[in-house]
């Protein structure tokens, strides 16, 4: 009997043969927020939903707050709550009705049911739109009233499956806020998220999983700390620069050098800031016009890159800080 | 998804999320009962907000009634006033159980979309769902009835049962429909789209009504359809109602529905749980 929040061990579903989630051993302590980062199909949808007793696992063990999520799914159904990855709310109900559905089957009077739905509705800024059908709902909107179902009775426990994935920057904030709100009051957070600096800004600890491993754990801190002591991070004017300056940044540092999907810019892992100012003199001296430079701690993109040995997303996802300030 | 600006009141309040936080206790868990009601709400809502959902309980029964009686009314009992009486409560149970199929088409579809995540995590009596959703569909089957009933009266069905045993009747259909919506249930579980549903029912439902005493007399078959047409629960159940309207009814005929009612949930509804239980 430990007091884990979670504890798996060598956790492990198949489809068709090919290994989902492929033996995955976590342990969660009580209270704050964990994240699970990895990209597109690196299993964290499937360790969730064995987690919350969705799916029966094919091999291995978990505990969810001390109890087996295959022999204790009930008790385990009672101290966790789900906001899925895809809107688990009827869109052919208001957001009233959805609310109210849910404080029924939790036990809720009708009249207690009703109290608590407008509560809640309130609270998350939906009283306006509490009679509107889910699916006329902005997704901002959408995912603030799924969380809020998951939340009619506090959970010991909640399982966001990436919540602010398509949101714009605004919404985003709201929804990091709740999460912030959720740890104030003692819930235990379990995060997926493919964004690295939404990880890196809400999470206490990470593990990073890909093609269902784990393959890093630690806080955001240990992460970068396991890259390297610091990064040099450079934009270059002209994008067609890039491959030579790679070669120069990398002769100078003796480092490999990492280029991201920002076709201008580059980044290394450096020990001191003598060899880093070296290179950058260096670049200019080979005529290479540098728009912008900076020193600082290795972003989660780079642990992403240092770990897998690929990116952690491909294109058409907002900012990480790798490749800010492309304006 | 619309793209909508939300006006400045639409938003978070993080004091209020915590406050909403703090005042979240559980209350106590409620029993099997409440639940499943509380899904066939949720299944009345849906028609509220969509009552063109009713088109299939409406049109399509006024359509075979009249259709049926008017097709065949003339060769197989002279006139269709005199056929009506002998069609009218196969023709209720054809139509009842074609819409039966929707169930599964519309659970297919319900649980592609995520809802069911939520559902199944939540620590409540498991089959509710299920059978909130078959409570919800019983209302459906009602409106139907009604509209058969009543059409059948307008074109001169004399039920000699009087209106007991016209109740009785439809009770009896909507329980046998009940049972037999369990075997869609599982299909929509095991089978991946609600194309692949529709399929699949049909080709269950159509042998099962048209092999059966709805429209004739099973005398003038040939002796492996009577056979067929003997061991069918569609035909014990339209013989159980024709009985029921005609106040003739035994008291076996209506037990082999029963029988036939609880063999079906007795199988399906496992199958259906197992299958529910397990995930996708
Ligand atoms: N029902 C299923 N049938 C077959 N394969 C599946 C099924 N669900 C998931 N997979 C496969 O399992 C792998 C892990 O999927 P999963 O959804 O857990 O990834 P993820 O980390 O959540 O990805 P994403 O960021 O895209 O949500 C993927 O290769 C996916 O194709
Ligand atoms: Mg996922």
């Amino acid at each position: 009997m430990t007091d884990l929040a979670i504890e798996t061990e060598k956790l492990v579903k198949t489809y068709n043969g090919t290994p989902a989630v492929d033996g995955i051993d976590l342990q969660v302590e009580r209270g704050g927020v964990h994240g699970f980062l990895g990209p597109n199909g690196a299993g964290k949808t499937t360790t969730i939903r064995m987690l919350a007793t969705l799916l029966r696992p094919d091999g291995g063990t978990a505990r969810v707050l001390g109890k087996d999520v295959v022999h204790q799914a009930d008790e385990v159904r009672s101290a966790v709550a789900l906001t899925g990855q895809f809107a688990s709310v009827d869109e052919d109900l208001t957001g009233l009705e959805n609310l109210v559905l849910v404080a029924r089957l939790l036990g809720y009077s009708r009249s207690g049911a009703r109290r608590r739905a407008a509560e809640l509705l309130d609270a998350f800024g939906l009283s306006e739109a509490s009679d509107r059908l889910v699916k006329k709902y902005s997704g901002g909107m959408r995912r603030r009233i799924d969380i809020a179902a998951s939340i009619v009775v506090t959970p010991e426990l909640i399982f966001l499956d990436e919540p602010t994935t398509g949101l714009d920057p605004r919404s985003r904030n709201q929804v990091w806020d709740i999460i912030r709100a959720m740890v104030g009051a003692g819930t235990t957070v379990l995060l997926t998220t493919q964004y690295l600096d939404e990880a890196d800004q809400l999470a206490d600890r990470i593990s990073v999983i890909d093609t269902g491993r784990v393959i890093a754990e630690g806080t955001p801190g240990q992460l970068k700390a396991s890259v390297g002591s610091g990064a040099l991070h450079v934009r270059v004017r002209h994008p067609e620069d890039r491959p030579r300056a790679a070669e120069i940044v990398a002769r100078a540092l003796g480092a490999e050098v990492l280029v991201a999907s920002d076709p201008a810019a580059l980044s290394a892992t450096v020990e001191s800031s003598a060899p880093a100012m070296r290179a950058i003199s260096e670049l200019e001296a080979q005529g290479i016009t540098v728009a912008q430079f900076s020193l600082g701690q290795p972003s989660l993109d780079e642990v992403f890159l240092a770990l897998t040995g690929h990116l952690a997303q491909s294109g058409d996802e907002p900012a990480t800080d790798l490749t800010e300030g492309a304006a | 998804m619309t793209l909508e600006k939300e006006t400045p009141t639409l938003r978070t309040d993080v004091q209020a999320v915590h406050s909403a936080l703090s005042t979240g206790t559980r209350p106590p868990r409620p029993g099997p009962l409440s639940t499943s009601m509380a899904f066939g709400w949720r299944a009345l809502l849906k028609i509220k907000h969509v009552p063109e959902q009713l088109f299939d309980v409406t049109v399509f029964p006024v359509m075979i009634t009249l259709l049926f009686t008017y097709l065949f009314g003339g060769a197989l009992a002279g006139s269709p006033r005199d056929y009506i009486q002998f069609l009218l409560p196969g023709i209720l149970v054809q139509g009842v159980i074609m819409i039966t199929m929707y169930t599964g088409v519309t659970l297919n579809t319900d649980i592609q979309k995520g809802v069911f995540d939520r559902f199944r995590s939540l620590p409540i009596w498991r089959p509710s769902a299920l059978v909130g959703m078959l409570l919800g569909d019983a209302f459906r089957f009602t409106i139907a009835s009604t509209v058969i009933l009543g059409l059948g009266l307008i074109i001169g069905f004399r039920p000699t049962g009087g209106l007991a045993g016209v109740v009785a009747a439809v009770a009896l259909l909507l329980l046998f429909a009940f049972s037999f919506g369990w075997i869609w249930t599982f299909l929509s579980l095991v089978l991946r789209t609600p194309n692949a549903v529709m399929g699949v029912s049909m080709m269950v439902i159509t042998p099962f009504t048209f092999g059966s005493n709805i429209f004739v007399d099973p005398a003038t078959m040939p002796g492996w359809l009577q056979a067929f047409v003997e061991v069918n629960p569609i035909s014990h159940l339209v013989t159980a109602e024709r009985g029921l309207m005609a106040g003739t009814a035994t008291s076996a005929e209506v037990l082999m529905v029963l029988v036939w009612s609880a063999v079906l949930v007795g199988v399906f509804g496992p199958l259906t749980m197992r299958r529910y239980g397990r995930g996708r």
